[in-house]
């Protein structure tokens, strides 16, 4: 076992890792931040999406000593400071751009992440972007809609 | 103007914050104390004998404490199947056994048949590693045909053959085949329906937790139907009492079918967590739900459709095989049979159909309902002769469909195979779809994308289903071995507040919002004062769960009635508190008024009364405002409507795109518009999934070819357009109190046949009649090329 330390969330967190300890399970088993999901052991679906250093990954496929040292953002450390839904959840939620909820995580971090480069997007630019994140039961209509509506609100 | 609270009100839903927020409790994050993990060894082949098992070394590794196999579940009852088909020759269908853990043999890829049980995910899983299983490889029976040929290697020992039974259902064979002889037309279509892996993106979970003090067992499980389980695992498999089981399925990251069944992994960690004394854990991979969750569809068809000279439909034919994998699921066989040969009508009036169904046994993963469960399959096959017809005997799809539609003023309607449709007006969605879908802009756009070099084509489709699953009595002859009814009991505290417990159960259909929504449209107060409580045997006094698009039809309506016996009851103690006569007594706006007076009571004045019972009528009713409900529906109900999908094939390439897709619904009475219209795009996404993208697919030797992401082509965003959908078309539900008949299904029922009719539209000149789904770049192209 290794001795792991990152900032999650603006908060400085250490923990007792296995080499082989993926950066999911560190945040899912060792912080309790159950809110990053693990849909596939592929990389393929997205679910476990995450910020490091600003960039997207999934978290199922980094290590969490690659993580060492590094600044984690997680969908936990998506809301605004007083606990009310930031401008992409909020879209997320005015657009019902959710159904049972699995993979939104990982769609708000990566729109997130998809903003940040591009305030503007078109609809192909956000289906492109959102090809590493699979969603079963919105058909995507709806997610569009709420990440066309997040960059509307924050232009 | 909108509504904003109610029924008919776009609420936004109130689960949403917590999954918004990384809140939500999802199986796989409940970890309880002293936990241990469980790893299961499965069979890397589809079909042998189990000569051993040595798990000595694997006992010996770090943090094991204990190995299961089959040896472990002698004498412990098998997972049960809950429906029972009788064929036809009155003789009920060959029903093999099916062990928890392999007992001899395994039977499919991915047949469990070893369990670690170790202090950590990760010693479970290297410990599984050295579990040593000597396998003697038998022949695989893939192939539905090969497995129905005579002397074909058996699945199941025990059983005469493969068959697991030879269903027919409709007319009497003398008079379709009179009908067919004498037709003016014959058009005659062999297809595929693929076979399907469910996928919701929350693999499935089971936690099990006994308390040795009580002698009560705890299950905590991905599931559709927690009750189901309850019952199913409680009496048939482990031998508990029910009122000795809990089973919770908190937060659910959807189902789409596959997280109705109840599965050897809920049974093992049920029973393992009283052998080790600890709770038992067990999160699927991906790559094992591939190889564990049941899969859906594969039919293999040919269907015939008789016409006249005018091309009015005077007889259908089909002949259908679909497989049941190696074992049956909890409902499988109800799938190609009730499921699917009661819609083979259609919406159409065709006055003789025939349908026979054999069901398969082979080394493949158990096949039983995906959404829609047999009525897509009924659906595409129909639809797809329907258009070949059409296009043989020179009608447009569109008059085709029409002119043999059963017309509005003809219902209640009974088809010729088993079912009578309540209510439906198949112009109108027609007539709704042709303006949503701007079909008279098609040309223009088929020039459009001809200038580019690509081809175009337009797919129509009218699909029907049969929902609100279902009468008890009815289904109960068919051969189920459950009622299907729903419960309700509305919990009304003192304060007015209100507890909904349902036994419908959410995995991302919204009924947290929705059913308030019902109720405080019944009783004239806020959404916000009332919550619903589901997914926990401990708190919901029973339940079938949710499939089917049953949770409001069925689910809804057992609200509805237990609000009205709420209502009922606080009406008399209004009627007390105002000196009035109860039958005086109006509700509206959450007031109790005495009729043509302004003496009224507000909603929390009589809650309070119901439990402060200081000025109450003692003597007429008890104190307490609580009510149960169970509603059992007297028919289905019938969604349908109208679809269409225009796509761009590229010739060179087979490449195709969907560029429009627009779906008319009846969905009746509609309670949260945003809500249905999701439903309605997630089902065409995972119809379009179907048609040009998803396949299962086996190699001779009973190995899943396509068995992660990386293989299995899921739809993804780009995969796929915005959807025009319209739900205004509504003929309500004659025999449900609120009207409504369920748009769970809908798109993936409806979408198929739109697309692939669409794409044998843009190649019908190259002389393309029929591609079987999915319609991938390599099969489009080379239909294209053997078409030349």
């Amino acid at each position: 076992m290794t001795n792991v330390s990152m900032t999650v969330n603006g908060k400085a967190v250490s923990g007792e890792v296995e080499g082989r300890t993926l950066l999911s399970d560190f945040l899912r088993e060792n912080l309790h931040l159950t809110g990053t999901h693990v849909g596939c052991d592929t990389s393929q679906c997205g679910a476990c999406t995450v910020h490091v250093a600003g960039k997207m990954v999934k978290s199922c496929t980094m290590l969490a000593l690659e993580a060492d040292g590094g600044d984690v953002s997680t969908i936990e450390g998506m809301a605004n400071e007083d606990g009310s839904l930031g401008v992409i959840q909020a879209a997320f939620q005015e657009h019902h751009g959710l159904q049972c909820g699995f993979c939104t995580p990982g769609m708000v971090m990566a729109a997130s992440a998809l903003l940040a480069e591009n305030s503007s997007p078109s609809e192909a630019e956000i289906r492109h972007h959102l090809d590493g994140n699979i969603c079963r039961c919105t058909g995507y209509h709806n997610i569009v809609k709420s990440i066309q509506a997040a960059a509307s609100a924050l232009s | 103007m909108p509504k904003d609270n109610g029924i008919g009100a776009s609420s936004k839903r109130r689960e949403d914050v917590r999954f918004l927020t990384g809140k939500g409790k999802y199986t796989d994050d409940i970890n309880i104390y002293g936990q241990t993990y469980a790893y299961f060894v499965r069979s890397q082949v589809a079909h042998g004998t189990i000569k051993g098992i040595d798990s000595t070394a694997a006992e010996a590794m770090p943090g094991v404490v204990k190995v299961f196999t089959g040896a472990d579940f002698e004498g412990i009852g098998g997972i049960p199947c809950g429906w029972q088909v009788t064929d036809r020759n009155g003789e009920v269908m060959q029903e093999p056994a099916h062990p928890v853990l392999a007992q001899g043999k395994v039977r499919h890829v991915g047949d469990p048949i070893a369990v670690v049980v170790a202090e950590s995910l990760q010693e479970a899983r290297d410990a599984a590693e050295a579990v040593d299983v000597d396998i003697d490889e038998l022949p695989a029976v893939v192939d539905m045909k090969a497995a129905l040929a005579a002397g074909s290697t058996k699945v199941h020992d025990d059983l005469t053959s493969n068959l697991c039974y030879d269903w027919t259902l409709g007319g009497e064979k003398a008079d379709v085949d009179a009908a067919f002889e004498n037709a003016h037309h014959v058009t005659t279509l062999d297809l595929v329906n693929n076979r399907l892996v469910a996928n919701p993106m929350e693999p499935r979970v089971a936690i099990g937790k006994y308390d040795a003090a009580d002698e009560d067992y705890t299950l905590y499980t991905t599931s559709q139907n927690p009750h189901v389980i309850r019952l199913l695992m409680g009496a048939f498999v482990l031998g508990i009492p029910e009122h000795k089981l809990r089973v919770v399925a908190p937060d659910v990251g959807g189902g789409f079918g596959t997280k109705i069944f109840h599965y050897a992994e809920e049974a093992f960690c049920t029973f393992a967590a009283k052998a080790v004394g600890r709770p038992v854990k067990w999160t699927a991979d991906r790559s094992e739900a591939f190889i564990s969750d049941a899969h859906g569809r594969d039919h293999v068809t040919k269907i015939e459709l008789a016409l006249d000279e005018n091309g009015m439909f005077v007889a259908l034919r089909t002949d259908t095989m679909a497989n049941m994998g190696a074992y049956l699921s909890t409902f499988a066989p109800s799938v190609p049979t009730w499921l699917h040969g009661t819609l083979m009508a259609g919406t159409y009036k065709t006055p003789h159909v025939s349908v026979n169904v054999r069901a398969v046994f082979t080394n493949t993963v158990p096949v039983d309902a995906y959404r829609g469960a047999g009525r897509p399959e009924a659906t595409y096959q129909l639809e797809r002769v329907i258009d070949k017809a059409a296009r043989e005997i020179g009608i447009d799809p569109i008059t085709i469909r029409r002119q043999n539609f059963i017309k509005a003023d003809e219902f209640p309607y009974a088809t010729p195979v088993a079912v009578e449709y309540d209510t439906g007006d198949y112009d109108a969605t027609m007539n709704k779809l042709i303006e949503i879908a701007d079909i008279a802009g098609f040309a223009g756009r088929k020039a459009e994308s001809e200038a580019k070099g690509k081809r175009r084509g337009l797919g129509i489709n009218c699909y029907i289903e049969a929902c609100g699953i279902a009468p008890s009595n009815l289904v109960g002859q068919l051969g189920a071995r459950a009622g299907l009814y729903e419960s309700a009991t509305v919990r009304v505290t003192a304060t007015g507040s209100i507890a909904v417990m349902t036994g419908s159960h959410s995995h991302g259909q919204g009924h947290e919002t929705t059913f308030p929504q019902v109720v405080a449209d019944m009783l004239g107060i806020d959404e916000s004062m009332i919550d619903i409580v589901h997914g926990d045997t401990s708190k919901v006094p029973m339940g079938m769960g949710t499939y089917g698009s049953r949770s409001l039809a069925v689910g809804g309506s057992a609200i509805v009635k237990a609000t009205e016996k709420i209502i009922a009851k606080a009406k008399k103690i209004a009627a007390h508190l105002l000196e009035a006569g109860e039958a005086d007594i109006e509700l509206a706006d959450g007031q109790f008024t005495v009729a043509g007076t302004d003496k009224s009571v507000a909603w929390g004045d009589v809650t309070l009364a119901a439990y402060v019972p200081h000025n109450y009528p003692l003597e007429d009713i008890e104190p307490g405002l609580e009510e149960t409900a169970f509603y059992d529906p007297n028919n289905f109900t019938y969604p349908a409507g109208a679809y269409a999908c225009e796509v761009e094939v590229d010739e060179a390439t087979g490449k195709v795109t969907v560029e429009r897709f627009a779906a008319a619904d009846d969905f009746g009475n509609v309670i949260n518009p945003m809500i249905v219209e999701g439903q309605v795009h997630g089902g065409i996404g995972q119809g379009i999934g179907q048609a040009l993208l998803e396949h299962a697919v086996y190699d001779s030797d009973g190995q899943l070819l396509s068995g992660s992401y990386m293989d299995y082509a899921m739809p993804r965003a780009s995969d796929v357009p915005s959807y025009v959908v319209d739900h205004s078309c509504q003929t309500p539900c004659t025999h449900n109190p609120l009207g409504v008949k369920g748009c769970g299904e809908a798109g993936a029922i409806g979408s198929p046949p739109a697309v692939v009719n669409a794409v044998v539209d843009a190649l019908a000149d190259l002389g393309v009649t029929h591609i079987d789904m999915p319609l991938s770049p390599n099969r489009v192209w080379s239909a294209i090329q053997a078409a030349k």
